[in-house]
């Protein structure tokens, strides 16, 4: 067995009375998900170089529809019933989920951009004389905000939480800290993306 | 521990009293990143518009000064985890050279015009960059210094 036990500190009353949970072994980047995101991605170069019009849709409305879900569900279901966990379901939970978010989350928002910029591009829209151009420029910004929350806020705190729980002694304030910021920030993006979808659906159906 | 001590957390380690010596890497990554993004959407928005680049060509220089600023300032850090940081800006810079290398494929498939391209190269090389820095930074700031 090569669980590590946390020192939790900021546990809630009637918490601290038992050992300290342990963490279960974890790989930071799960290796089974490599694979499968590269083919992807190798999928995702082939739908922009055929440009076919089915795979880049495939890509766009798959990968979108995938990265609200997981940012809403995240952020409105999971957070609120991991913030009422005990500690050591809490530590459990995060040592088995985080990993698979550093995988699952880059290849969503690369298939989604690349294959969405792709079909714009692919049935003119990108176009200035497209009539509906400042709606187009709108979702740019709001996923334009999403970015920088998603990269400047929640992916240095999923990796942040990762490393702190392989420590020998892993922090357990900090790991409550950081998921705070990675729950909050999916929330965030989670509620940005139905501006988007908003957006998106109303052009479509132009 | 007592009930009170545990409701108002533990006292904070060494590592969170280091945080405070650190310098703003983190936000000076996320002011190059939101000028980078800025850059690209402003080009984005003028695709098939013969507009002007100088918006763009400004807000790249500003990234660029950014975060040239940035790796000087990280670089004169004394006391850091530099070998958690070189592992994950490595891998860090792997990932995030594929998912530019298909931004730029994805350019270059569709003839965008060479001024533009070679902006767009600019940003999305910043881009590269700029986030596994991010990245390897927020990792390192919480980890034990090697003695």
């Amino acid at each position: 067995m090569t669980d590590t036990a946390v020192h939790v500190g900021a546990a809630p009353p009637g918490d601290g009375m038992g050992p300290p949970p342990r963490v279960p072994e974890f790989s930071i980047v799960p290796l089974i998900g490599i694979p499968i995101a590269a083919a992807l991605l190798v999928g995702l170069i082939v739908a922009i170089a055929t440009n076919s019009l089915w795979a880049l849709t495939f890509f766009h409305v798959g990968g979108g529809g995938l990265w609200t879900s997981i940012d809403l569900f995240l952020g409105l279901i999971i957070g609120p019933i991991l913030g009422r966990l005990s500690i050591p379901a809490r530590v459990e939970f995060t040592a088995k989920f985080m990993p698979k978010m550093v995988v699952i989350m880059p290849t969503l928002v690369a298939m989604t951009l690349g294959s969405g910029f792709q079909l714009a591009r692919h049935l003119g829209n990108l176009s200035v004389s497209y009539p509906h151009h400042g709606w187009l420029v709108a979702s740019y910004v709001i996923v334009g905000v999403m970015a920088i929350i998603a990269l400047g806020l929640l992916e240095p705190a999923n990796l942040a939480v990762l490393f702190e729980l392989k420590k020998p002694h892993p922090n357990g304030e900090r790991i409550g800290r950081l998921m705070k910021v990675f729950i909050y920030t999916a929330g965030i993006t989670g509620v940005m993306q139905v501006a988007t979808i908003i957006i998106m659906t109303f052009l479509a159906s132009r | 521990m007592s009930v009170e001590a545990q409701a108002a957390g533990p006292p904070p380690d060494e590592i969170d009293a280091r945080q405070a010596e650190l310098p703003p890497v983190a936000r000076l990554a996320a002011v190059t990143l939101t000028l980078v993004v800025a850059g690209g959407i402003y080009m984005a928005a003028q695709i098939g518009h013969p507009a002007t680049l100088v918006p763009a060509v400004i807000l790249a220089i500003a990234a660029g000064l950014v975060l040239l600023a940035n790796l000087i300032v990280l670089s004169r850090i004394k006391a850091f985890a530099w070998n958690k940081f070189f592992q994950v800006f490595g891998w860090a810079l792997v990932v995030y050279l594929v998912i530019a290398g298909i931004l730029e494929y994805v350019f270059i498939f569709d003839h965008t015009p060479a001024r533009q391209l070679v902006l767009f190269s600019v940003m999305l090389a910043m881009f590269a960059i700029d986030v596994p820095l991010l990245l390897g930074f927020s990792v390192a700031r919480y980890q034990p210094v090697p003695t």
